[in-house]
């Protein structure tokens, strides 16, 4: 019976329930739901739907298939580690909210019309934010606010292109949409804001980091995935994104390198990833379209050991700064050799799961003769190695010693941590559990000769350049700094620009209320004048003056009608 | 509790020497592998003698250089965003 029940909808109520809960039956209870939802995602055979009559509207709650079947798999697994890596969470709106966001992620997912869509997709939005505000920082509050207002915009979109949709094509199905469909652009939009598209991404580095130790690492699996997921059913093929993606791989990779905040270096490299699938989903061959997929897939596992690992360092040390680490890997060894396991895995090092994914994506772009997209996605490859392979296990764990001293972290966080590294590993080095799975049936093999050699090739090179730097004195230190990206437009001084617009049209008003006020006084003071009680409109006259004035008017009428 | 607070192999200079070194001996090897391993090209350009060791080495060379030069640009203090 519960096999029947709308994927997503066990983990919400898991979510609502839990506040309810002894304290000592919430953690199990975290572990339980996702696996349970598992459980039912492998009972689901693709081709299976689950559809109800909602005001007149046919809505498809769940629609099962290769592509949402590969989503849904690993969104529970990251629900899975995320519940073992917050085990001593147990108190506060984070847990719960966790598992709402999980599960909504889940149900939108399966959704098979744009309205079910909608639906989940906002609830995932206020889910989320919550995840955020737990942090409890007057700053994770500010951060949150402005995450949610621009999800909440996303949400927008996608209501406005659906509706779109529906008044042209009477249909609300969540099938190919493409840009040439009418929606479709707001639709795409929708999940632009969602993949965080360059200049619409800047919700991702301003949030994520701003959220607790445990908050990130559930953060970082969900929101953008799903974007990715929307794209890959609404938007395969769509030439655009081939460019979009291009542009995502390369541009945060600056900023990567000069960020201090750890976290807010993955946040970037996040968004570097997410341009490889987004490449993949424009390709929109069987290829390029698996290795979207597949990509994903490693993504969310590898992120979500970086950002446990970080995590843990935050929790330990009681910071995450660049310039305040260095040298742990003393006191924590075991979360030092995770986190490597972490970096190599998205340095697509051979036999770590990067490397049977995001190949998929190149040979692909290669292929349809993209050759410029190639070299600038070759480009992206070794920089992420530099900023998230490279230089976060670098600047927490080795350089300089810190001179910190801590404890190892927590086991259950170690536990996830073995965990999530394992099914990095895992993937790297049988592929071929992971390919069954994907949308399209596809033959590619990732280990051959030429493939390990040129990507090792490329790895040590990257790695040498970073030692030649660092040995001369030519990599930037790290700094404590604020480095401004296009959210300056809507934090710094455009915000301040438009408060005093703001400002410049309330005195506007004010000035013209005044004026208004002024002549309606100048008027009234006339009327007082004529027809009150002294006015000459309003005195009472004789009855001789009347006769006067009549025979006067009648003696001018008389004398006008001769003339 | 405080653990393993003695120095490490990586403490001394002189091992991080040899790890820097060994790192450019692996990579002359991979290179002289480019004249062993048949590679099959994906684009036109990329069968050339040690072009990803090239590629690689001089991408991150200029993200580096790039990259300083847009903190010129774009770092402020840490406080820029708080009270505004």
């Amino acid at each position: 019976m519960i096999a029947e029940l709308p994927a997503g909808l066990i983990l919400i109520a898991a979510g609502l329930a839990l506040p309810l809960l002894p304290r000592a039956a919430r953690a199990p209870l975290g572990l339980a739901a996702p696996a349970l939802a598992f459980a039912q995602l492998l009972w689901l055979a693709p081709g299976y739907r689950l559809e109800t009559e909602v005001f007149g509207f046919m809505l498809t709650l769940v629609r099962a298939d290769r592509l949402s079947l590969a989503f849904g798999y690993i969104f529970t697994i990251a629900a899975m580690l995320n519940a073992i890596f917050a085990w001593q969470v147990r108190d506060g709106p984070e847990q719960p909210a966790a598992l709402v966001y999980a599960g909504s992620a889940l149900a939108a997912v399966f959704a098979g019309d744009l309205l079910t869509l909608f639906v989940f997709w906002e609830l995932s939005a206020v889910a989320s934010v919550l995840v955020i505000w737990a942090r409890g920082t007057e700053r994770a509050y500010r951060a949150g606010m402005r995450y949610l207002g621009i999800q909440l915009a996303s949400g927008m979109l996608l209501a406005a292109g659906a509706a779109l949709r529906y008044a042209e094509t009477g249909t609300l199905a969540f099938d190919l949409i493409g840009l040439a469909s009418p929606g479709g652009a707001l639709i795409l939009a929708a999940c632009g804001i969602k993949c965080a598209f360059p200049l619409l991404h800047n919700w991702l580095q301003d949030a994520y980091p701003e959220a607790t130790a445990t908050g990130t690492v559930v953060l970082s699996a969900f929101t953008t995935k799903l974007g990715i997921y929307a794209l890959a059913r609404g938007f395969p093929g769509t030439e655009a994104l081939i460019w979009i993606g291009t542009a995502m791989t390369a541009f945060p990779i600056f900023y990567a390198v000069i960020e201090n905040d750890l976290r807010r270096v993955l946040a970037y490299s996040v968004n570097n990833q997410l341009g490889f699938m987004v490449v993949g989903i424009g390709l929109g061959t069987d290829l390029g379209l698996n290795g979207a997929v597949a990509h994903a897939f490693a993504d969310i596992l590898f992120k979500a050991l970086l950002f446990m690992s970080m995590g843990a360092v935050l929790l330990r040390a009681g910071t995450v700064n660049g310039t305040d680490l260095g040298g742990l890997h003393k006191s924590m060894p075991l979360t030092t050799g995770f986190c490597i396991v972490g970096a190599a895995s998205i340095s697509a090092f051979p036999l770590f799961s990067g490397f049977v994914t995001k190949s998929m994506i190149m040979v692909s772009a290669a292929q349809q003769g993209h050759d410029w997209v190639w070299l600038i996605l070759l480009f992206a490859s070794a920089g992420v190695f530099h900023h998230a392979g490279i230089k976060i296990p670098f600047f927490a764990f080795f350089a300089h010693d810190s001179g910190i001293r801590c404890k190892e972290a927590p086991t259950h966080m170690l536990v996830a941590m073995a965990l999530a590294a394992a099914l990095c590993i895992g993937i790297g080095c049988y592929p071929g559990a992971l390919y069954a799975i994907l949308p399209r049936a596809v033959e590619y093999v990732p280990y051959t000769a030429s493939h390990v050699l040129s990507q090792l090739q490329l790895l040590v090179f990257s790695a040498l350049a970073f030692s030649w730097l660092m040995r001369n004195g030519i990599y930037p230190p790290e700094k404590r700094s604020v480095n401004l990206d296009f959210d300056w437009l809507y934090r710094g001084p455009g915000k301040r620009l438009a408060l005093g617009s703001l400002d410049a049209l309330a005195m506007l008003r004010r000035t013209l209320a005044a004026a208004a006020q002024r002549a309606g006084a100048a008027v009234g003071r006339r009327v007082r004048f004529h027809h009150a009680s002294q006015g000459v409109l309003a005195r009472t006259w004789s009855t001789g003056d009347m006769a006067l004035w009549v025979a006067l008017m009648l003696g001018a009428y008389l004398l006008v009608y001769y003339l | 509790m405080i653990r393993n607070d003695k120095p490490t192999w990586l403490d001394q200079p002189a091992n991080v020497a040899r790890l820097y070194r060994g790192l450019w001996v692996l990579g002359t090897l991979l290179v002289i592998a480019d004249l062993v391993v048949r590679r099959h090209a994906e684009v036109d350009f990329d069968g050339w003698f040690a072009f990803y060791g090239a590629y690689g080495f001089i991408a991150c060379v200029a993200l580096v250089l790039t990259a300083k030069l847009l903190r010129r640009a774009v770092m402020r203090t840490e406080d820029y965003y708080d009270d505004r």
